[in-house]
């Protein structure tokens, strides 16, 4: 049993990012503008993060939870504030989107390097302690097997992870603004039409993406490191992949990221689970069912895909 | 009419690049304000900083870049996004030294040489094949099956070096027992580390220009890019060409590959899961080419260049990623091409007004 609950543990640490970052992605492209600065945000918004932690830690400011939110929240806004950039570009000066995505890609960690060589003693790691994890939840980690689950050895992100989670399909589905960010994704012109202010919303879905990528890039860090340099390892990426792999629906793509996740963790702990190890496979084969996995499951669903009409459109009031 | 957008264009760039300069003169400013002016022009005098054997390292560092940006500009020409390029680039580089060091001494080596080039590229055109067959019969979108493929062609590569071409004393690949000849280009450029890749990447770049701008092939390919329901109703077989494209594209990256890791420079594949980042780096070229094939000649050499000159200007402690930083600027400002064509365009009809009649109707 502890094996299961060590493997459940290891695979959030995968899941929630990608859930929360793709989710970011969702509003983006749902209101109509590709984002595939994911990787970019989230590696501007952990390095605004880890450089507070770092800062906090060697002056003493702050520890443990209290830091951990704050540093929550200057990812977000930093990650918030990159992606306006990316909304400039693609709404106001309706260019092409993957251009200026792929522009904000290159410049996120070669401006975090910059700044950290810089500032840093020409170093390019950026160092932290890990103090944020919560051994045990007081009370809630009695219940049985749930309370081992979810309360035991976490951390706090992986609640905030499915507080989004909830979050993003009420706003999406059940509110006013959710309705006309899906409007303006699928037939901006009809939303025009109906006196929705197209690039308004568009602005909203482009940041609140900002936002999440830049969180999901402090909580993929935290966890698995105690330095940073700027990389998080292709997660921006794999994020869209859980986006399209979801068919841009929030469950679907809590789905996507938990299947990621688990097949994350066998590739790394198939070793010590007793059942995996004895079938002899060489790692490689775990490694790779994630991505062959999306490939083959893409491949008879995409004719049918949910992908967001207008996504990818600038939009022009001149065209119809 | 033609000439007038390709000159917009070309402006566009150029107003692209100034701002980047800018803000690269700006941040080294604020990095180091002593030795600022100092950095910034060992930065601009990059690829002659050292004379001519600088100069032949910029041609040398550029052949990755030029391939895997002719690679993703040749694809967006058709409409595809190649951002697998990456994995394509790095089956190349596989094949090449597979087939360099396990037919060593079968093959002559005046010969094994091109037959590991081919095969890189084979392997690379391979490797797109399959998400280009995905893409064109069902609908897979190709930005996600290239990732996918880059990470499945980064984990295979790792195995297959493992299996085959193991270097017991450092976790990476053999290096390759061929190379490229040099041509007697290193006795133009001394000292620097120029063979005849440079010369074929440039050779591989016109043949793909000639293609897309001089043949029935390369008219469909492009037509194909601008409106696939209209070249289906034309007649065109918009599948297929949607998979040759791909396959082209993905001949150029395995291609760019086999020219990196059997160039004589001792590089050795690493065996750490990490994506190379040649393929990513092809994009900005690619962009900054105006996805032209010949644009990609000037553009590598052009990215390569300030990449040398960030290398020397480490020297007064600029740290070498304010290049980076530079090029991301200048692609995010030559995506603004509409707003600085729209300038130019608004001036000219300020300039003609009342003398001609507008020509706008034309285009």
């Amino acid at each position: 049993m502890d094996l299961v609950y060590f493997l459940f543990s290891q695979t959030l640490l995968f899941t929630i990012p990608l859930l929360i970052v793709a989710l970011g992605g969702m509003f983006s492209e749902r209101s109509g503008v590709v984002n595939i600065a994911l990787e970019g945000i989230m590696i501007i918004g952990a390095f605004g993060g880890i450089y507070f932690i770092n800062m906090s830690q060697t002056h003493g400011w702050m520890n443990g939870l209290p830091l951990f939110l704050v540093a929550l929240v200057i990812s977000a806004v930093i990650g918030g504030l990159f992606s306006l950039l990316h909304a400039y570009a693609a709404i106001n000066l309706k260019s092409d989107q993957t251009i200026s995505g792929t522009a904000l890609n290159m410049l996120a960690p070669a401006l975090g390097l910059f700044i950290a060589k810089v500032t840093l003693d020409g170093l390019p790691n950026v160092m932290f302690r890990n103090t944020f994890r919560i051994v045990e939840v007081p009370f809630l980690s009695q219940i049985p097997i749930i309370g081992d689950l979810f309360f035991k050895n976490t951390y706090l992100s992986t609640f905030i992870g499915l507080f989004i989670l909830v979050v993003s399909w009420f706003f999406i589905y059940k509110t006013r603004t959710g309705l006309r960010i899906r409007a303006c994704g699928e037939n901006p012109h009809a939303a025009d039409a109906a006196g929705i202010n197209v690039p308004k919303i568009r602005y909203l879905g482009v940041v609140l993406s900002g936002v999440l990528a830049g969180m999901g890039g402090l909580i993929y860090i935290i966890p698995i490191s105690t330095e940073y340099n700027c990389t998080v390892a292709g997660y921006g990426f794999l994020a869209l992949a859980v986006l399209i792999f979801g068919n841009w629906k929030p469950w679907r793509i809590a789905g996507a990221a938990l299947f990621f996740g688990v097949m994350k963790t066998l590739a790394y702990t198939y070793g010590s689970i007793p059942i995996l190890s004895s079938l002899g496979l060489p790692s490689v084969i775990f490694k790779l069912i994630p991505f062959v996995a999306t490939l083959i499951i893409l491949t008879f669903t995409s004719k049918d895909s949910a992908a967001p009409k207008a996504a990818g459109i600038p939009y022009d009031k001149s065209t119809r | 009419m033609k000439n007038r957008e390709s000159v917009k264009l070309f402006l566009a760039s150029l107003a692209a690049i100034a701002c980047g300069l800018l803000v690269g003169f700006i941040i080294i400013m604020i990095a180091n304000p002593s030795q600022g002016v100092r950095a910034f022009s060992i930065m601009l005098q990059g690829g002659f900083y050292r004379g001519l054997r600088s100069t032949g390292q910029v041609l040398y560092f550029a052949v990755p870049i030029m391939m895997t940006g002719l690679s993703v500009a040749f694809a967006f020409k058709c409409g595809n996004f190649n951002i697998g390029a990456t994995g394509q680039f790095t089956v190349g580089a596989f094949t090449s030294i597979f087939l360099a060091n396990t037919l060593y001494g079968v093959i002559p080596d005046s010969v094994l040489w091109i037959v590991a080039l081919l095969g890189a590229g084979i392997a690379g055109a391979l490797w797109a094949l399959i998400p280009g067959i995905l893409k064109a019969y069902k609908n897979v979108n190709i930005v996600i099956s290239g990732i996918m493929f880059n990470y499945i062609g980064m984990l295979l590569v790792i195995e297959g070096v493992k299996a085959f071409i193991y270097d017991q004393a450092g976790a990476r690949s053999q290096t390759a027992l061929v190379a490229i000849p040099k041509m007697g280009l290193n006795k133009i450029f001394p000292g620097s580390d120029i063979n005849a890749g440079t010369i074929i990447a440039i050779v591989v770049c016109i043949v793909a220009w000639y293609i897309l701008n001089k043949t029935t092939f390369g008219y469909e390919l492009k037509a194909c890019g601008y409106n696939q329901n209209a070249t289906q109703y034309a007649g065109m077989n918009d599948k297929n060409l949607a998979i040759f494209s791909l396959l082209c594209a993905g001949f150029f990256a395995g291609l760019g590959g086999g020219l990196t890791y059997i160039a004589g420079t001792g590089k050795a594949i690493s065996t750490a899961e990490v994506l190379m980042v040649e393929g990513f780096n092809g994009i900005p070229v690619a962009l900054l080419g105006m996805n032209s094939p010949l644009g990609c000649i000037a553009s590598a050499l052009f990215v390569s260049y300030i990449n040398l000159g960030g290398n020397y200007m480490q020297a007064v402690n600029i740290p070498v990623e304010v290049i980076d930083v530079m090029v991301a600027v200048i692609i995010y400002f030559s995506s603004f091409t509409l707003l600085v064509k729209g300038f130019i365009d608004s001036y000219n009809k300020r300039k003609e007004k009342g003398l001609l009649p507008s020509d706008g109707g034309s285009e």
